[in-house]
């Protein structure tokens, strides 16, 4: 292990992700989640005195915390909200660590759940986006990616079958877990292509799925984890970043806060991205992970297209790249999908990952990446040695 | 060719803060705030600085000029109303002044829109709001190429 412990995931849980769900509650599927985790790890419910949620909006918008601890029956000495979109999942296990570390605590468990009804209710957001953004037509997040997109392709000349490349390797990473929404129906570049262009240069299939799911994981210390059920999987190094939230605040259109936030969490580990096993990074859209892999400095700026027909991201490649199907493989349970990326490294760390097992798996590097590449948060995490 | 006119898609909520730059916008003016103590210009409009944290920033008529720092072609709009208008193209919009924002291109050809393309704003009145969005400061030789009209 190249670093110190600075806290263990000793559990983990998942929900099979589907299109729709018919009258399925979120405190429902948070309970699951979180029953399937605490399992995992080999706990009594009553060990549990931690306690991470994700923002409800619409539906419970505050005392989150307190809502599931008391549906589940439990009380925490440590509970709260993080509201780092899809950096949420990643947002969470330092926080846990770090609140075991300070005493707050001994085991939390981080939870992400959501459903899919049918009745889709629009966001009642009075913030600057909604009045400077959504009134010239630029509602959601389709757009956001977009235009960093054309900026890439504009700036560094990259094309729209480089980025095609980065949602074709999801689903065919997919094919080889039968949970994702994609297993079964693998895309090529050319199929990528071929899909309709949503908001341009973005195509169809290079944006996730939105799904309903949940994930969750428990954090405990380093010595607590030994001698649970399951190997621990150890933190060695976290780093966060918030810049802005609209795209049009951004301070770079190429470049995101996960540089710093990679930067800060691979020093602590003292390691590098070009040592990782396993490359889970936040995928909500083709160009999230063509800008990642250039922030972590596996290519120059600009170079990530390059980087990726030399490379071979499967599972069995020289840089396995979310092996689990990223979310563009496995579908997007909305806050979740962030966390997918922590659960699966675990699998892979603990060498439990099935027929998709990188050999000899030691470390990897997960990001998450909240709203319009404005929230990150990147871990390392290390096998037990 | 779609008139935004009338498209019924939501408007802005005006707070205390930014009203002065919807009136001002129903006037035809684009102004910007000015932050008192160190002289940014800042947009979306604040009560303090971002830069500094005064919270005496003054509104002043700005160029309403610019160039095109990124762009989208919108075919499927995140907001169902706006579907009557594609495709029409969101851009990022550097301003003279320093500050970027979110704004629409008219009176442009979908394939002319290039990234450093210079615009200027043109006011586009959509529902109760005059909307200040960006044309090319070149106008496109041929008219019929327009994939929208400001009338």
């Amino acid at each position: 292990m190249a670093g110190r412990s600075l806290g263990a995931i000793a559990g983990i849980g998942e929900l099979k992700p589907v299109r729709r769900t018919q009258g399925a509650t979120t405190l429902g599927l948070i309970a699951e989640t979180i029953r399937l985790a605490v399992e995992d790890a080999g706990l009594e419910k009553d060990a549990i005195d931690g306690l991470l949620v994700g923002p409800q909006v619409g539906e419970t918008p505050q005392h989150v915390p307190a809502t599931v601890a008391e549906y589940l029956g439990i009380q925490p000495r440590m509970a709260n909200v993080v509201d780092l979109g899809g950096a949420s999942g990643a947002g969470m296990v330092w926080r846990a660590a770090a609140a075991i570390s300070a005493g707050m605590c001994d085991a939390v468990v981080c939870v992400l759940a959501n459903t899919r009804e049918d009745e889709v209710s629009r966001s009642p957001n009075r913030n600057p986006i909604r009045e400077f953004d959504v009134p010239f037509g630029a509602s959601g997040a389709n757009i956001s990616y977009a235009l960093p997109m054309q900026r890439h392709m504009a700036e560094y000349g990259s094309t729209p079958e480089q980025f095609a490349r980065i949602a074709a390797a999801a689903r065919h990473n997919a094919q080889f877990n039968p949970l994702a929404i994609f297993h079964g129906h693998p895309a090529s570049v050319q199929d990528i292509l071929a899909s309709p262009i949503i908001a341009s240069p973005l195509h169809l299939y290079e944006i996730v799925m939105p799904v309903a799911g949940g994930e969750a994981v428990v954090v405990v210390s380093p010595e607590r984890a030994r001698g649970l059920k399951h190997p621990p999987v150890h933190l060695l190094g976290a780093g966060e970043k918030v810049t802005h939230r609209a795209i049009s605040q951004a301070p770079s259109l190429t470049s995101g806060p996960l540089k710093p936030a990679m930067q800060q969490a691979l020093a602590r580990a003292g390691t590098n991205a070009g040592a990782m096993s396993l490359l889970a990074l936040y995928d909500c859209y083709t160009v999230m992970v063509a800008l990642t892999i250039e922030d972590a400095g596996l290519c120059p700026a600009g170079g990530f297209g390059r980087w990726v027909e030399d490379h071979s991201l499967g599972y069995d490649g020289d840089f396995p790249l979310n092996t689990h199907g990223g979310q563009l493989g496995f579908g997007q349970p909305d806050l979740a999908g962030g966390m997918t990326h922590v659960v699966e490294t675990v699998r892979q760390l603990r060498h439990e990952a099935g027929v998709r097992q990188i050999r000899n798996a030691q470390l990897a590097l997960v990001t998450g990446n909240g709203a319009t590449i404005s929230e990150a948060t990147a871990l390392v995490l290390a096998a037990d040695s | 060719m779609t008139e935004f006119e009338s498209l019924a898609v939501p408007g802005p909520i005006p707070t205390n803060v930014s009203r002065p730059f919807w009136d001002a916008a129903r006037e035809g003016l684009f102004t910007l705030q000015r932050c008192d103590a160190c002289g940014s210009w800042v947009f979306y409009p604040r009560s303090h600085c971002p830069h500094c944290w005064n919270p005496r920033l003054s509104w002043h008529q700005a160029s309403g000029r610019g160039t095109v720092k990124s762009f989208s072609a919108i075919h499927r709009p995140g907001h169902p109303a706006w579907t009557a208008a594609v495709p029409y193209v969101v851009a990022l919009i550097e301003l003279a002044e320093g500050p970027t924002m979110l704004s629409t291109l008219v009176d442009v050809a979908l394939d002319s829109v290039r990234v450093s393309m210079r615009v200027g704003v043109r006011f586009v009145l959509v529902g109760k709001f005059a909307l200040p969005m960006f044309a090319p400061l070149q106008q496109p030789s041929k008219e019929a190429d327009s994939v929208h009209s400001t009338q």
